[in-house]
C-alpha cells in the first residue's frame, strides 16, 4: 500500500523520471508560489479522476474509454478553474489557459489508463496521491529554481543580496528548458549514485 | 478585414511566438518523436490538419452554440471532444493513405489528442477573441510552427546520435537543454513583429 504512494515521489517521479504533463510544469514555473498553485490544482484533478475512473472501471467498454476518462477529467478540471477563479483570481490570472489545459496534461490521462483502471478505489486514490504529490514537488522545485536565480526571490521573499543581478534568461522560456535538462541530469545522477551505493553494501555483505 | 493583421497572426503563431518554444505546448511529441526527420514531418502535417479544422470547428461551437445558449461552462468539455473526433478522423485516414507512416508514428498518433497544443489554441482563440478568419489561420500558424520546431529538433538530434553526451544527461535531459538553445535562437526572431 505504502509503495503506492512513494514510488510517485521517486522512483517513478512524473517530472523527473517520467517527463510526463511538461507542458505546465516549464510554462508555469517562473515563480514558486505558480508551481505550488499548479501543482495543487493538478493534484486535485488527478486524485478525483482517479477514483471516479476507478469506480466506474467495470461499467466503460473498452472501445470508449479514452473519451470517457477525458471527459470524467475535463469535468473536474472546470470545476478546479471555476474554484481557482473565485477564490485565487490573480493566481489564476496567472496561471491563464494553462489550468483548462491540465486537461490534457499526459500525466494524468496516463494514471487513469495505467492503473485507475485496473485497480481498486483505494490503490487508485493512493498511487494518484503520491503522483500528484510528486508533480507538486517537482514544479516546486523548478518553480525556486527560477525564481531564485531569475528574480532572487523565493515565494515572493528577496533573499539574494543587493549585489545580485537577475539572470533574466531564467524566467524566459530558454531558461525553462535549460533548468529543466539540468534537473533532470541531477536527478539521474543521484539515482545513480543511491543505486551504485546499495549495490555495493550487497556486495560487501555477501563477500 | 486587413490583409496586413492576417500575416502578422500566422507569422506570429509560427515563429514569434512559437507554440513549442515559447508556450510550452506541445512538448510530449516534440521530445518523444523528434527522433527521426521523416516521422517529425508526418505527424507535424497530421498535427497542423488537426489545429486548422479544430480551430475552424471550435470556434463556430462557441460563438454559434455555447454562447448563445449560456453554456460557456462546457467549453474544455466540448473542444476536447472535437480534437478527439478530428484525431480519429486523421488516424484512419492515414492508415488507409499510408500504412508505413501510421506504423513509424503509433502510439503518438492517437496521443495528439492529448497535445496540448491543439487544445491550447483553441483557448488561446477564445481568449483572444479573434474573428472566424484570424482563428482559422491563427491555427494553421500554429501548426506550421509547430512543424517547424518539431523537424529542426529531429535535425538536431539525428546528429547528436554521434555526439559524446554525460549519462546522466542522456535522453529527456539533453534533449531540453537543446530545446533551451532552439528557444534562445528564436528569440532572436522577437523584432521581427513589434507590437
Amino acid at each position: 500500500m505504502l509503495k503506492d504512494v512513494v514510488k510517485g515521489l521517486w522512483r517513478e517521479n512524473p517530472i523527473f523520471v517520467q517527463v510526463l504533463g511538461m507542458c505546465p510544469a516549464l510554462a508555469v514555473t517562473t515563480r514558486s508560489i505558480f508551481g505550488l498553485s499548479m501543482g495543487m490544482a493538478t493534484t486535485f484533478v488527478l486524485v478525483s479522476s482517479s477514483v471516479v475512473v476507478s469506480l466506474i472501471r467495470k461499467a466503460v467498454p473498452p472501445q470508449v474509454r479514452i473519451p470517457m476518462y477525458t471527459v470524467v477529467i475535463a469535468t473536474f478540471v472546470t470545476a478546479a478553474d471555476y474554484f481557482l477563479k473565485a477564490n485565487f483570481f490573480e493566481i489564476s490570472k496567472a496561471l491563464g489557459p494553462y489550468v483548462p489545459l491540465i486537461v490534457v496534461n499526459c500525466l494524468i490521462l496516463g494514471r487513469a489508463e495505467a492503473f485507475a483502471s485496473k485497480n481498486g478505489v483505494l490503490r487508485s486514490f493512493l498511487d494518484a496521491a503520491g503522483m500528484g504529490i510528486g508533480f507538486t514537488a517537482g514544479l516546486v522545485i523548478l518553480g525556486s529554481a527560477r525564481e531564485l536565480l531569475g528574480a532572487g526571490s523565493l515565494f515572493g521573499v528577496r533573499v539574494m543580496g543587493e549585489g545580485f543581478t537577475n539572470w533574466i534568461i531564467m524566467v524566459l522560456p530558454a531558461g525553462a528548458f535549460i533548468t529543466l535538462g539540468l534537473l533532470v541530469g541531477v536527478f539521474n545522477l543521484a539515482d545513480q549514485k543511491i543505486k551504485k551505493d546499495t549495490a555495493c553494501h550487497v556486495t560487501e555483505k555477501s563477500g | 478585414m486587413n490583409v496586413e493583421q492576417i500575416i502578422l497572426i500566422f507569422v506570429a503563431a509560427s515563429v514569434t511566438n512559437n507554440f513549442v518554444l515559447t508556450y510550452f505546448l506541445g512538448i510530449c511529441p516534440f521530445i518523444g518523436v523528434s527522433n527521426k526527420v521523416e516521422s517529425a514531418v508526418g505527424l507535424g502535417v497530421a498535427t497542423t490538419f488537426v489545429m486548422t479544422m479544430a480551430a475552424t470547428f471550435t470556434w463556430l461551437i462557441y460563438h454559434y452554440i455555447l454562447v448563445p445558449n449560456g453554456l460557456v461552462f462546457l467549453q474544455y468539455v466540448t473542444f476536447i471532444i472535437v480534437i478527439a473526433s478530428f484525431v480519429q478522423f486523421v488516424e484512419m485516414v492515414i492508415r488507409k493513405i499510408s500504412p508505413a507512416l501510421y506504423k513509424a508514428l503509433g502510439i503518438f498518433l492517437p496521443l495528439i489528442t492529448t497535445n496540448c497544443a491543439i487544445l491550447g489554441l483553441t483557448l488561446f482563440m477564445v481568449l483572444r477573441d479573434y474573428t472566424f478568419i484570424e482563428a482559422v489561420i491563427f491555427g494553421l500558424g500554429a501548426g506550421v510552427g509547430f512543424t517547424l520546431a518539431l523537424v529542426l529538433m529531429a535535425g538536431i538530434r539525428e546528429e547528436l546520435e554521434f555526439a559524446d553526451v554525460p549519462d546522466s544527461l542522456k535522453g529527456a535531459g539533453i534533449t531540453l537543454i537543446l530545446a533551451g538553445m532552439l528557444a534562445l535562437s528564436f528569440m532572436g526572431f522577437g523584432g521581427l513583429i513589434s507590437g
